[in-house]
């Protein structure tokens, strides 16, 4: 068989959500990833933040490029449609099918590779162009799927498998939305869900271009000591500058936090995100402080994660091209085609 | 100079050729001047020969004045404008013997300069213009309106008629309609003191236009585009493609705009590049939107892979290739037909994809426009191939017709109602043996129809899988459907010579225009020949039939490696000695004289010197 369906197991007492649905509603096909890949991790934190925001899974849309990372869209949210695209051109893809139909919630699924090194250029215009999205890279600091390669994350001096070490300067792609204008910036761990799921959450509920850069080690061809994705080095040199819980509308907040410990900032659809502090009070709203940081902390070793930038006013694509609120992909032949009528005024104006 | 008494005389039939410099406001002048022409009931036939530059470089606007109606280039040119010193030595050796020289008679020039067998036209444009007019920029432009009055004095046109279209032209602008009028009063007036009006070339009024259209093919693929539901747009701006989006922008402004709120009923994006155009594209028509992309051969090599997903995941799609001659600036703006084999086996892996070729603007209109049913339909990327001949031209053209009856075709699409119903769905499953799978839309249903899908390596039912039975099916389903679009795209066209005979002419796209009048000079020397228009790859059995059906086989095509008959040796599997290459490669739009001279030729070194005998004894 080369198809494994996940064994249907229903637990009579599963939680479910508020539509009535089960984890296992949004769960995929079997990963085929290896045993402890980071990727198999954001997938489960995928299927949780989608249960804990009542999203109706077919209002979803999953689309990747290739690599381990790409294929990942099978293992999850199988009500969805998904298209596994090509290397490096996930972005268009996905700009095209948001264009078609803004209804849907559109998610981007991309590895390091796939788009810091052959997909750079569309990555950058997808962040540019605020394509109301949920862009994840799964970011190994290697090709996974081609079999330990370095690719363009790769830091300054991290060591391959063979001990070769890598000379090249890596890309920041969260330095690089950050000044792409995309609106909701962050990064996290495969290894850390608890930071993870919110930030998954916060995006989902984003208006605009929002970006997670994920960490997710290859335990395969990058998880040994000398490289810097690896699960331990991650862990030591994590330093998050907020912790984020989403509070949707409908939720009481129960949650009471310490006075100046925390930050709110309401998204467009009412969502609230509440940042709390973490060491240094950090301002996630300011775009340029971001960035002042996020060099700075760098430049000591670390590895700045959290919700690093959010604007909640920001607009999306369709705004900017003033299309109609009903999805291009409904509009009947009447919304669409001029008819006979147009078309002979127009004959008789070439004349 | 003895020149008058040899001097062309001729009616209605001639060609004009305005030799301007790029930048210099000359198009539009050029273009009244055309108009005018039709408004007199004579068909014209105008061509712009342009460098790829902006400003400076040597422009030529070449028109061809047809009663018989002509449209295809003829070659050769009867009245030079020469209004470009740089180019002058060129333009006055094109000219045939007793033709005539029009030029800006300001500066003297030497005799040598001139030709013998040619009638000398000078009107002083520039002193003219420096007396009526300061600045700079009105200095230049009027010139350009002043030549047309002259030269509408010395083909005797109607005066009248040339004005009443500056006013349609500058409609509300009444201070540019008496200026551009009064600047063509000066030409036509400076023309009748001082040159014998009229000369032996003359425009006299006719009925043949009837109730023709004049535009050019990027419109009206632009405008197709529209009357055939497209809603998204990606492009990359490439010569000579640009004015499609350009004129779907303008054509969505004017007729989606949302009339309640102004909002827009399509969006178009200006891509990166060629590979985002294409990917956008493929984005919408998974999503279920109409989407198109227009592109030039470079863009279609970019393109190459996303094509072969398009192929594979059998997602719709419209792409719209102008095609020009090769890499690089230049010659790229000449007009060509070379990318059909990189389009018909675009990408990697075991593909083969739907062309059709329109031969005029009207069919751009109308084959654009049902290029996305086609698309649908089959659901695959389907390529509507024009060239620069027919995309930045005028042309004149049947009048666009829409059937207001008939409904855009989505193809086979699951609805909610048909998964709520419980029926099976495969998305890559062949249910009715045509090949063509059904497709859900994302969003359709809460719980059934999705699927997940990528280029191969799945079953029927989009599970992945890696097994070669699976691969195998679906390789055997796309060639079922790629055979049954031999049946839905548009038919050849099929013109009987007169008698019957052996010999028969393949062309296609552009080449139509000269082709007809080919078949007309051909059938003065005694060779009758049918042709076939083809319109479309796959080629239907008509295609392979005709072939068949004639003993000697042209293949006319405007590229240098015979594309058209590699596709029908390779997908007819027809023996290449039936097929003879007539091929015309330098840039230049193919003329009738090109193509009945090599088949004249050609044949005659066949020894079918009497066809007419041997068919009828
Ligand atoms: C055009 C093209 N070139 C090369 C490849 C081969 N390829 C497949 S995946 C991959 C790298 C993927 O790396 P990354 O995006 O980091 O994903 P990972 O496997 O690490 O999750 C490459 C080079 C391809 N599929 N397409
Ligand atoms: S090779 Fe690396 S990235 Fe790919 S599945 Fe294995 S662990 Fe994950
Ligand atoms: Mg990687």
């Amino acid at each position: 068989m080369t198809y494994l369906a996940k064994p249907r197991l229903l637990l009579a007492d599963a939680p479910k959500n508020a539509l009535g649905y089960t984890r296992r509603d949004y769960e995929g096909a079997i990963s085929t990833l290896c045993a402890g890949c980071g990727h198999d991790s954001i997938s489960a934190a995928l299927v949780q933040a989608c249960f804990d925001l009542d999203i109706e899974p077919h209002r979803v849309a999953k689309l990747s490029g290739i690599g381990c990372s790409s294929k990942t869209p099978d293992y999850f949210l199988g009500n969805s449609h998904g298209l596994n695209t090509v290397h490096g051109r996930m972005p268009s893809v996905l700009t095209g099918a948001a264009l078609a139909n803004r209804d849907l919630i559109y998610l981007g699924v991309s590895g390091d590779g796939d788009s810091a090194s052959i997909g750079i250029g569309q990555f950058a215009h997808v962040m540019r162009r605020g394509v109301n999205m949920t862009y994840i890279v799964e970011n190994n600091g290697v090709y996974g799927l081609t079999k330990g390669q370095f690719s363009a994350t790769t830091d300054l001096g991290s060591k391959n498998k063979r001990g070769v070490i890598n000379s090249d300067s890596p890309i920041d792609l969260v330095a690089l939305a950050l000044q792409l204008g995309a609106s909701y910036v962050a990064r996290s761990f495969s290894g850390d869900k608890e930071q993870l799921i919110p930030l998954l959450k916060g995006a989902l509920r984003h208006r605009g271009a929002a970006f997670i850069d994920v960490i997710s080690p290859c335990v395969t061809f990058n998880n040994h000591p000398g490289s810097t994705k690896s699960y331990d080095y991650v862990r030591e040199h994590n330093e998050a500058v907020n912790r984020l819980d989403v509070i949707l509308p409908r939720d009481t907040i129960t949650a009471s936090y310490a006075a100046g410990t925390v930050r709110r900032v309401v998204q467009h659809d009412g969502s609230v995100l509440h940042l709390r502090k973490v060491g240094d009070d950090y301002d996630p709203t300011d775009r340029i402080e971001a960035m002042n940081h996020l060099h700075e902390r760098h430049a000591l070793g670390e590895i700045v994660t959290g919700l690093l930038y959010v604007d909640s006013s920001a607009e999306d694509l369709h705004r900017h091209l003033n299309t109609v609120e009903k999805p291009l992909n409904k509009l009947g032949d009447a919304y669409l085609c001029p008819g006979s009528k147009a078309l002979d005024a127009l004959n008789a104006s070439l004349r | 100079m003895n020149a008058m008494k040899t001097a062309l005389q001729r009616c209605n039939d001639f060609v004009i050729k305005f030799a301007n410099v790029n930048g210099s406001g000359s198009a539009s002048a050029n273009d009244l001047f055309a108009r005018a022409i039709i408004r007199m009931g004579v068909p014209v036939a105008p061509r712009n020969i342009f460098p790829s530059n902006i400003q400076g470089m040597p422009t030529w606007y070449e028109m061809r004045v047809s009663a018989a109606g002509w449209l295809g280039r003829r070659g050769g040119c009867d009245l030079m404008v020469a209004m470009n010193p740089q180019t002058w030595d060129k333009d006055v050796a094109e000219l045939e013997s007793g033709g005539y020289l029009f030029y800006d008679s300001t500066k003297q020039l030497p005799r040598s300069k001139f030709r013998d067998d040619i009638t000398v036209l000078g009107v002083p444009l520039t002193e003219m213009c420096n007396r009526e007019y300061s600045d700079a920029r009105q200095r230049q432009l009027f010139k350009n309106v002043m030549y047309v009055g002259a030269l509408t004095a010395l083909l005797a046109m109607e005066f009248a008629e040339v004005e009443k279209l500056i006013g349609e032209q500058f409609r509300g602008k009444d201070k540019l309609i008496s200026a551009n009028i009064n600047a063509l009063k000066r030409g036509y007036e400076y023309a009748r003191e001082h040159l014998p009006c009229p000369i032996g070339l003359r425009v006299e009024r006719s009925d043949q236009v009837g109730d023709r259209i004049f535009i050019d093919g990027n419109s009206a693929c632009g405008l197709g585009a529209v009357y055939g539901g497209a809603t998204v747009a990606a492009w990359y701006p490439i010569t000579p493609s640009t004015s499609v989006v350009e004129a779907f922008t303008s054509y969505c402004r004017k007729y989606r705009t949302d009339p309640d709120n102004g909002a827009c009923r399509y969006a178009i994006i200006q891509a990166e590049d060629e590979l985002a155009s294409i990917g956008m594209v493929i984005g919408a028509g998974w999503n279920g939107a109409r989407a198109f992309t227009a592109t030039s051969g470079p863009g279609i090599s970019l393109m190459q892979e996303f094509f072969g997903l398009a192929y594979f995941a059998e997602i719709p799609a419209v792409i719209v290739d102008v095609q020009r001659g090769g890499p690089s600036t230049g010659m790229p703006t000449r007009t060509q037909q070379s990318d059909l084999l990189s389009c018909a086996y675009a990408s990697h892996g075991d593909t083969k994809h739907v062309l059709i070729f329109p031969e005029d603007p009207y069919e751009c209109f109308e084959l654009g426009a049902q290029a996305f049913d086609l698309a649908e339909r089959l659901q695959t990327p389907v390529f509507v191939m024009t060239d620069l001949d027919i995309g930045m031209n005028d042309r004149l053209c049947k009048p666009f017709a829409w059937d207001d009856k008939q409904r855009y075709d989505r193809g086979k699409l699951m609805t909610y109602e048909a998964l709520e119903a419980g029926k099976d769905f495969g998305r890559y499953l062949d249910v009715d043996g045509d090949g063509i799978p059904y497709r859900t839309i994302p969003g359709t249903h809460p719980t059934r129809g999705a699927y997940f899908t990528r280029g191969t390596t799945r079953n029927a039912y989009a599970k992945y899988s890696e097994a070669g039975a699976d691969y195998v099916y679906n390789m055997e389903r796309l060639r079922r459907k790629f055979d049954t679009a031999r049946s839905l795209v548009p038919a050849p066209v099929l013109r009987a010579a007169k008698e019957p005979t052996t010999v028969g002419v393949i062309h296609y796209g552009s080449t139509s225009a000269a082709m007809e009048e080919a078949s007309v000079t051909l059938e003065a020397q005694g060779i009758h020949a049918d042709t076939l228009r083809v319109r479309a790859f796959p080629f239907s059995d008509a295609v392979l039939d005709f072939v068949a059906a004639h003993e000697h086989v042209f293949v006319v095509e405007q590229n240098e490696s015979a594309q058209l008959r590699t596709l029908l040796i390779n997908e007819g599997e027809i023996n290449p000695k039936k097929l003879i290459r007539v091929l015309h490669y330098d840039g230049t739009p193919i003329t009738a004289r090109y193509i009945a001279a090599k088949i004249a030729d050609a044949l005659s070194e066949r020894k079918v010197t009497s066809i007419r005998k041997k068919v009828a004894t």
